[in-house]
Formats: C-alpha cells, structure tokens, sequence
C-alpha cells in the first residue's frame, strides 16, 4: 500500500468577503486578483510546505501536489516549484505530481528538463503524473480544448522518447515540432520517472492509462461508480492479455482525524467552506457551465460512470444561491468524506479499501477553511495511529502498492537509476 | 424550418471529397450563404425574401449541421482553400457570396483568395479582424443562448429571436449548438476570431464589389472591426444600421433585404 498526503492549498482570505458566509459571489474564473495579499499568499505556501515535511516525518509514503490556474482554490498555480522545493527539503516520500497539464504546454521538452531536474535534485523519488486540466486551465493558458486529447497523447509521446532515447533527434509532429533534442539533464530513475494519471470523466484517458499500464488514480469521486471506473481499466487489461491490480489503482478522498468526535466534526465541515474547488461537491463556490462544457474538450459520448456523479456535483443540481448539491452530511454518509477520531476513522477506510481495492490512496485533509492547526493535529493521529493500522489492513487485504508491485509488468519492482556505472554506497549512506 | 412559400430543397452534394449539406431555392442569380458560428438557423424572413431575386445556396460547412468535419482543418484559411474546390466542383463561380458573422470572415478569406471567383460580396457584421476599438465577444465563455442573446441590441424587438433561440432548445437543438461551437472553438480559439494577416490580404477584393453591414450596438464583433475592413478594402461601402446589435438581417430585416437588393442588382 502506497499512502500519499494531499491539499489543494487554498488561498484562504477571511478578510476578502469572497469565502464563507458573506454571500459574495465566487463563479469560477470571475474573481479579480485584485484581492491577492502578498503577506497571505507568502505565508500560506510556506505553511503548505511545512505541513507537507511534517506529513513525510509522519510516515506518509507520498506528498501530493496538483495544479489549477487562474483560481483562489488551489494556489499551486506552478506545482513543479513546489516539487523543486520539496526535492531538497524533504529526504525520503515520492513527490506525486498529479499532475502537469500535458496539453497545456506549447514547450513539453521544458517540461522534460523541469521535471529531470526535480528527479535528479531528490535522487529519483518524482512521480510524475499528468492530467488532461478543465476548462478553467484551457481558458486560462489560452489552449485549444479541441486538441486536448491529441496534445496529451502526442506530449506524453514526446517526453518519453526524450527521456529514453539519447538525443539529438529531431520531432515534426501535428502540434510539437522541434529540430533538436537533446536535453542536457536526464532523469534519475530508469527509464523514466513512473508515470501516473488521476482523472474523473474521460473512458478514454481511463483505457489508454491501461493500454499504457500506467496507475490511473480517480480523484474524490463517490465509491460505487469509482468501482465500475476501475472495472473498465481490469477488463482493458484483461482483453490486452495482462492482469491488473491494486498496484494499477489509486483513490483520493476526504480523510481527516481530530482528537474528539466533536472536534473532528466541526473541523470536517471546513472541508466544504472557504474557497474548494468549485467543481467538487458541497461548497460554496459555484461553476461556470460554460467552461464546464468547453468544446471538445473530452468526447461528449465516451464519459465515465463517475462523469454522472461529477456532473451533478458541478451543479446539475444546483439550489438557490449556487450552493453545489450533495452537502456535507451526505458526503459523510457515502465515505467520500470521513472525519473521526482514529477509532472512528480507521474501520470506514478498512470499507473504503475493501471496496476498491485501490494500491495507492491520498488522504486529502487541511483544505477548505481549514487551519495550520486543524492540519497538524490531523497529520500528527495520522502518523500515530491510523497509517500503521492502515499499513496492517493493506497486508491482509493484500493491496500491493506500485512500488511494492510494478504496475508496468506485475512483477516485485525494482528500482534502476540512470547512473553510467552501478551506484556505489558512499560513506554518508 | 420554412417561415413562408418559398420552396426550399434540402440534400447532400458531392463537393471537394465531402458530403455537404445544402439547402437551395429561389430563383436568379445565385447567391452563396454563408452561416455563422452556429450553423444554418434554417430559413428566416430574409432568406424568403432574397428568394424572390436570388437563386439562394445555403451549404453547412464542414463540421457543422450534418456535414462532416474536416479533421486536416485546422484553420480558417485551411476552411476557406476547401470550399473554393467545393465551388469548383458545384460549378457555382462567378458567383455573388454573402456571409454572416464567422461565415462573414470565411467569406472574406475565400474571396482574397479567388476574387476571380465572385461577383459581388456582402459581409455581414464578419469576424476576422481585430477590432481597433473594444474586443470580440468570447462565445466559449458563455453558454449558446447567452451568446445568440447577446448579438441582439433589443432581443424581444426581434420577430425571430425566438426562432433562432428557443427558450426551451430542443435536444437536437443543443446538441446542433455543441457541435457547432466544437467545428467554431477549431477555427477560431488563437488567436481568437481573427487572423493578423487578414486586413492585408483583403486589400485583393479591390476588384470585387464589397459591401460592409453592420449595427451600430454590435456587442459580439465591435462596429470598429467594420471601419478597419472598410479602410482595408479599397471602393468597399459601409452600411451601418442604428439600434441594431449583430444581427441586422434580424433586427432590421426589411432594411436589410432592401440594402442587399439594391447592391446585388446595381
């Protein structure tokens, strides 16, 4: 079992009037910077890296990261200087970056070099995962939504070779064209850093990562459809002559741990406060169908059984003032969001492992209106309590990890660097 | 959709390897339509009554209505080089073009391209080049209906609004909208609605007759964008109708109608 830590790192302003319960509107992509707080903003990246070394010194095996633009919901506007800065301060969890937004770079190769580096500077702990992006980040990097699936797939081409071929080559393809590639840098891990996706809607990015036998990791979606989603990434398996497992799987959700069932309720329910993301379920920010519908941005026919869940929790149902359909009490009740103490806690994640049978999951904790406080407390029973029985379960339930089982060949994994001569131990280690 | 007695013919012909949708009636000289960013909205007022002088051909192009897209198009230029083969295989040239909005700007492309090829050209509120003052509506901003809303100055004036924008648009309806704006967001998304080197290559239509309409309260395509074609296209005449947004042929239609007759015919 792979066990990562994750927050969307709000920027979280109780002054600005746009969060809580001041009423003001928050549509998706119509709120004005102009409200940015250099003081805030600085502090609130470095309190979202200290809780990220405390998360590794608790025992997590994976610090997440992702990215969104143009929005107050996730301040990880450039994930990968978040990773650099992770690279040196942090010694031992993967960096999981879930990921970089493959269509949305005109350069890819700058994308090989950033992310070689960040595999070099950490001695080859990136996970480097990458995502397809909404609307929002078409819209805001100025992207062709049309040819989002083809950059994806003719981007992901690109890096791969550059990381696995020696250079100089020579790229002429429909959206990528370069006359000379050779970058300087190559990652640590061999052949390439492991490459993961997290998605929620396209069948066709979920059977491609099982074509590719690249981990596919569903982001916070409810259990019974994630269920039938994963079942569709078996069966491809299963018709490509290969058997699929947990190792192949991965899940994200709502987990946080308090030290009283009174405070861990009060605490949960900041989940659904304050600036979240707007496209997930129960908060206060309301969507923009427009760009939720940008054109042919994923295949309007060739969606997920969890697309439905997301669509309505993107406000198909929304009721008066915006405010997203399924609130809090019920994200509660279908354990898409759990909030207890360790005893509580830990037997709804045995049901949550029991029915998906993911090999990695990420608790995703101090979000919403959230506090520092609020975080550590969560990381600290975290660390204390919940991840050794976790770890426990995972045995019994035999749920490999993707560093325990390689994805790409279902064999023990092993880890190779690019090193010219096989590494050798030095004194320090 | 037929709004009078005019007799319309729907069918597919065979043109540069595509299948094209093609509505046609009236009679006389031929006149070219060319839609806008959501397809042929079906026969209106002034299709009936340009029907009464014009031979009228009304083509889906690629990737809108029923006509197949072109997955090697990937730009308006790319769009505008297939259908002056298509003309070519109808065998529809010298003929007078007139095109709406994103149609207008295809139209604009096409006839720099082959000015041999067309008699007389009316562009109607055309995207394609950068307003000097204010800035194209964003269409993939908001959802259809805001768009089609926006593009008229006063909606409910408008004796076809409705038509063309159904509070309640039917399945088939929305789904004709999506696959529209998919075909316009591929033509049109960067730089967004227009082409840096269109004023210049427009200066060619010198030797096609050209008339420029446009409404004054145009919140899609700013009225500025009309003087900058105006300027860029030597002997074209600009008309410009008050208390009209972005659809004069629905917001002014009997002004209109008479405004291209009398072009067309002179």
């Amino acid at each position: 079992m792979f066990i990562g830590y994750f927050t969307e790192r709000p920027y979280q302003d109780p002054k600005s009037g746009y969060f809580g319960a001041t009423g003001k509107s928050i549509m998706d992509l119509n709120v004005s910077n102009e409200i940015y707080d250099a003081e805030l903003g600085a502090s609130l990246y470095n309190r979202y890296l200290d809780e990220k070394i405390y998360a590794e010194e608790m025992g997590f095996d994976g610090l997440m990261l992702n990215e969104h633009h143009s929005t107050p919901f996730c301040m990880g506007g450039a994930m990968n200087v978040e990773a650099s800065i992770l690279a040196r301060i942090t010694d031992r969890a993967k960096i999981v970056l879930l990921g970089n937004i493959l269509p949305l770079w005109d350069d890819p190769l700058w994308l090989v070099e950033q992310l070689s580096m960040i595999d070099m500077i950490s001695h080859g702990r990136l996970v480097s995962g990458w995502v397809r992006g909404t609307g929002r980040e078409s819209v805001a990097h100025n992207i062709e939504p049309h040819y989002n699936w083809e950059r994806f797939k003719e981007a992901h081409e690109l890096i791969v070779k550059a990381w696995t071929t020696p250079g100089p080559f020579r790229w002429e393809g429909k959206h990528f064209h370069y006359r000379h590639v050779n970058p300087w840098v190559k990652p640590y891990q061999k052949p390439h850093p492991p490459i993961w996706l997290p998605g929620v809607v396209s069948r066709d990015s979920l059977i491609w990562a099982a074509e590719q036998r690249i981990p596919y990791i569903m982001l916070a979606t409810e259990m019974e459809p994630t269920k039938q989603a994963f079942q569709i990434y078996h069966d491809t398996a299963a018709e490509l002559g290969y058997e699929s497992g947990p190792q192949n799987i991965g899940y994200l959700w709502k987990v946080h741990v308090d030290e009283t069932e009174e405070l861990a309720e009060q605490t949960g329910r900041k989940y659904v406060q304050g600036p979240s993301n707007p496209f997930l379920a129960g908060n206060e920010g309301t969507t923009n169908q427009a760009l939720l519908h940008l054109p042919g941005l994923t295949s309007r026919r060739r969606v997920l059984p969890t697309t439905s869940v997301a669509t309505a929790a993107r406000g198909g149902s929304a009721g008066p003032g915006g405010v997203l359909s399924r609130p809090y009490e019920q994200q509660v009740e279908d354990y898409t969001i759990i909030s207890g103490t360790p005893d509580t806690v830990i037997p709804k994640i045995r049901h949550v492992l029991e029915t998906i049978r993911p090999g990695s999951i990420f608790f995703w904790d101090g979000d919403g209106a959230m506090t520092h406080d609020d975080a550590m407390r969560s990381l600290r029973l975290m660390g204390q309590e919940v991840l050794p029985a976790v770890r426990e379960m995972a045995k019994e339930l035999d749920l490999p990890g993707p560093f325990e089982v390689d994805p790409a060949t279902g064999q023990p994994y092993v880890a190779e660097t690019n090193s010219a001569q096989p590494a050798e131990v030095t004194a320090d280690d | 959709m037929t709004t009078g007695t005019q007799a319309w013919t729907e069918q597919t012909v065979e043109a540069a390897g595509v299948q094209l949708q093609m509505v046609t009636g009236g009679s006389g000289a031929p006149l070219l339509i060319l839609h806008d960013e959501f397809g042929h909205h079906g026969q209106l007022r002034y299709h009936e009554a340009l029907a009464r002088d014009f031979s009228l051909y009304i083509p889906s192009h690629p990737g809108f209505g029923a006509t197949e897209r072109q997955e090697w198009v990937m730009n308006m230029r790319d769009l505008a080089g297939w259908y002056l083969e298509a003309l070519d295989d109808l065998d529809l040239g010298p003929v007078n073009l007139m095109g709406f909005s994103l149609g207008g700007w295809l139209a604009a492309e096409m006839a720099s391209m082959s000015p041999d090829l067309f008699q007389k050209l009316v562009l109607v509120a055309p995207a394609g080049i950068r307003p000097s003052t204010g800035e194209i509506f964003d269409l993939f901003l908001v959802v259809a209906e805001e768009f089609l809303t926006v593009g008229f100055h006063d909606p409910e004036a408008a004796p076809e609004y409705r038509q063309v924008c159904p509070e309640e648009p039917s399945a088939e309806l929305a789904e004709a909208w999506a696959v529209a704006r998919e075909e316009a967001c591929r033509l049109s998304w960067r730089p967004y609605m227009h082409s840096l080197g269109l004023p210049h290559l427009v200066h060619r239509l010198k030797r096609v007759p050209t008339q420029i309409i446009w409404g004054q309260q145009d919140n899609i395509v700013p009225v500025s964008a009309g003087q900058v074609y105006h300027e860029s296209i030597p002997g074209s005449r600009l008309d410009l109708f008050d208390s009209c947004g972005h659809r004069p042929e629905l917001e002014k239609t009997d002004e209109f109608v008479a405004l291209v007759r009398e072009f067309l015919s002179s």
